[in-house]
């Protein structure tokens, strides 16, 4: 296990090739231990490939993926798993024949659903507990997307992986997303890394940012001074200031 | 983790889910429309009563290869070997229990039959394993190689079941209890077909509640949807894919006993002429569903033997035309199961 003040995960150099594609090209950034950094850039930048190289569901055909001081870059996804990352894919990936009683205790790995927790969990999303015994199919997309983060934190890990956790979702349940996001941020030992398009969202959670253009990391600093500096933001990220505040 | 500050919200009720009991009418509405075609009561309960026994023989062949299909995504053309593999063994073993056998008493045969049936699933189930890691696991998701090499291993099992045995058929008699038939009035049902139809209730029965009620079932459930999450959530998939393999051939070995009973005859193609009817069941069932195999097995023998019966120069194509009908009515099967 590294210091403290090291870095929780850093990627170095990584490039990913799905196929004939080289998607990633010298990723380098890292995520600081028991921060919410977030991960943005256009469309096609390579985000979701980072978040999917770093749980090893695509491998790095160069360059290193290092998790708490350990290499990870050639593990399986089980076992990054089972270090303590958890992942929140883009589609939710959601088992929609399952129940949402079933889909959590498939996450609960270590054994049964500790009760606390889940009341906490229902705290955060109460539809949850509403459609427990249902299956996962017959939820909205907003249901679904907090199945899949309920997923995610039913049992304490170290990293979260979160991508786009916004995407077709109303404001009210953007709303909701939020408010579970603080909550989550409440531990000090909760490292979150979320892919995201919506920039007011990522503005109003984010501790630190990385910015991704072309499969490479563009920019890299405090969500803060992104958020302050409109030059970069529209540099960066095209953003027309008056749409976005 | 910090606790909520306030306390979790009571239960709201929530809405019902509707069940899709309509796959579920098919038989019964078959065998109701069956019954003014042919007439009489008495044939009509013989042909219903010897189609759910084929039946649930089919099922428990089937029932294997649809959880392959469904969470391995491997065309098993080679599923068919089991088959012939446990017949042969039972055939092997039965000689050595003729005083089980051979007397009148059925506890005794049901002994015999349960023997028999855990060797054919012991050999089937290593012959799994083994086929799983030499022949399946190179061609993982590519189905052309994999329908190549699996026909393949289905032929050369089929070869070496002609080198060791012969080309001629072989008897397997039934256990002595097992012979004749009930008879009701005017209605006579054999009693092996009772037996068979027991067996089969209980595969579905133990298939039910492994899927349903452990934990290894859910992860085989969840595996068949989306398998890259089931590796992120932090389970080797692989391993369950081999489990599933082993199970799904222990259950085409416990088939093949049934069906050798059934026939009380083995040949070596056994195992390959029952496959296009188990591949039937399987995409009529939908890929990777229990319950829509279960069904789907029932359908088809149930309507083999009203068309031979009605019909016979239909009863080639009859599961083709099922086959065609369900499709259009359900293009992914009678319950499909949700892919991500």
């Amino acid at each position: 296990m590294s210091s403290d003040t090291a870095p929780l995960l850093t990627l170095t150099g990584v490039n990913t090739h799905i196929g004939p594609y080289h998607i990633l090209q010298g990723v380098d950034f890292a995520v600081p231990r028991g921060s919410l950094t977030m991960l943005l850039g256009r469309n096609g930048a390579g985000k979701t490939t980072t978040l999917r190289t770093i749980m090893g569901l695509w491998h790095a055909s160069a360059g290193a993926v290092r998790f708490d001081g350990a290499d990870i870059t050639a593990w399986a996804t089980p076992d990054i798993a089972q270090a303590g990352i958890a992942y929140v894919p883009e589609n939710m990936g959601i088992f929609a024949d399952l129940t949402v009683r079933d889909n959590l205790l498939l996450a609960a790995r270590s054994g049964p659903i500790d009760e606390t927790r889940l009341r906490w969990i229902f705290g955060l999303f109460p539809a949850l507990e509403r459609f427990w015994s249902l299956a996962a199919g017959v939820l909205s997309g907003g249901q679904k997307q907090m199945l899949s983060i309920a997923r995610a934190i039913i049992e304490p890990r170290r990293l979260f992986l979160i991508d786009e956790p916004t995407k077709g979702l109303a404001p009210a349940i953007i709303a909701n997303m939020i408010e579970a996001f603080r909550e989550l941020k409440k531990n000090p030992d909760t490292t979150i890394l979320v892919v995201e398009q919506n920039f007011l969202f990522a503005k109003s959670l984010g501790d630190a940012v990385a910015v991704m253009d072309n499969g490479r990391v563009v920019h890299a600093g405090a969500m803060a001074a992104l958020a302050e500096d409109r030059g970069l933001q529209q540099r960066l990220l095209g953003l027309s200031l008056d749409q976005h505040q | 983790m910090t606790a909520p500050a306030t306390p979790a919200p009571a239960a709201r009720p929530a809405p019902a889910q509707r069940r899709d009991v309509a796959p579920l009418l098919l038989v019964p509405l078959l065998a109701l429309a069956a019954l003014p075609l042919i007439g009489d009561l008495s044939t009509w309960i013989t042909l219903t009563a010897a189609g759910l026994a084929m039946g649930m023989i089919i099922f428990i062949i089937a029932s294997g290869l649809t959880l392959v299909f469904g969470l391995m995504d491997v065309l098993n053309f080679g599923h068919g070997a089991f088959i012939s593999v446990g017949a042969y063994a039972a055939a092997v073993l039965a000689p050595s229990l003729s005083g089980l056998t051979q007397t009148d008493s059925l506890v005794l045969n049901i002994v015999a039959l349960l023997a028999l049936i855990a060797l054919a699933m012991a050999v089937t189930g290593a012959l799994g394993y083994a086929f799983e890691r030499i022949i399946i696991m190179p061609v993982y998701g590519q189905h052309l190689k994999q329908i190549l090499v699996t026909v393949g291993g289905l032929i050369v099992a089929e070869q070496l079941i002609i080198a060791v045995f012969g080309p001629v058929q072989i008897a397997l008699p039934l256990p002595a209890a097992f012979r004749g038939s009930i008879v009701f009035g005017d209605v006579a049902i054999e009693r092996y077909r009772v037996i068979a139809v027991a067996v089969g209730l209980v595969v579905f029965a133990a298939m039910l509640l492994v899927l349903g009620r452990t934990k290894i079932g859910l992860l085989i459930r969840a595996g068949v949807e989306n398998g890259e999450m089931v590796e992120a959530l932090g389970y080797h998939i692989r391993r369950l894919f081999v489990g599933v393999f082993i199970a799904g051939s222990a259950l085409a070995g416990l088939g093949g006993v049934m069906w050798g009973f059934y026939r009380e005859a083995l040949t070596p193609a056994m195992g390959m002429d029952v496959m296009v009817l188990v591949f039937i069941v399987v995409v009529i069932g939908g890929l990777g569903s229990v319950g829509g195999c279960f069904i789907g097995a029932l359908l088809v023998a149930v309507t083999a033997n009203y068309t031979g019966f009605l019909a016979p120069k239909l009863a080639l194509g009859s599961n083709i035309l099922l086959m065609a009908l369900i499709l259009l009515w359900r293009s992914r099967g009678l319950y499909p199961v949700a892919k991500r």
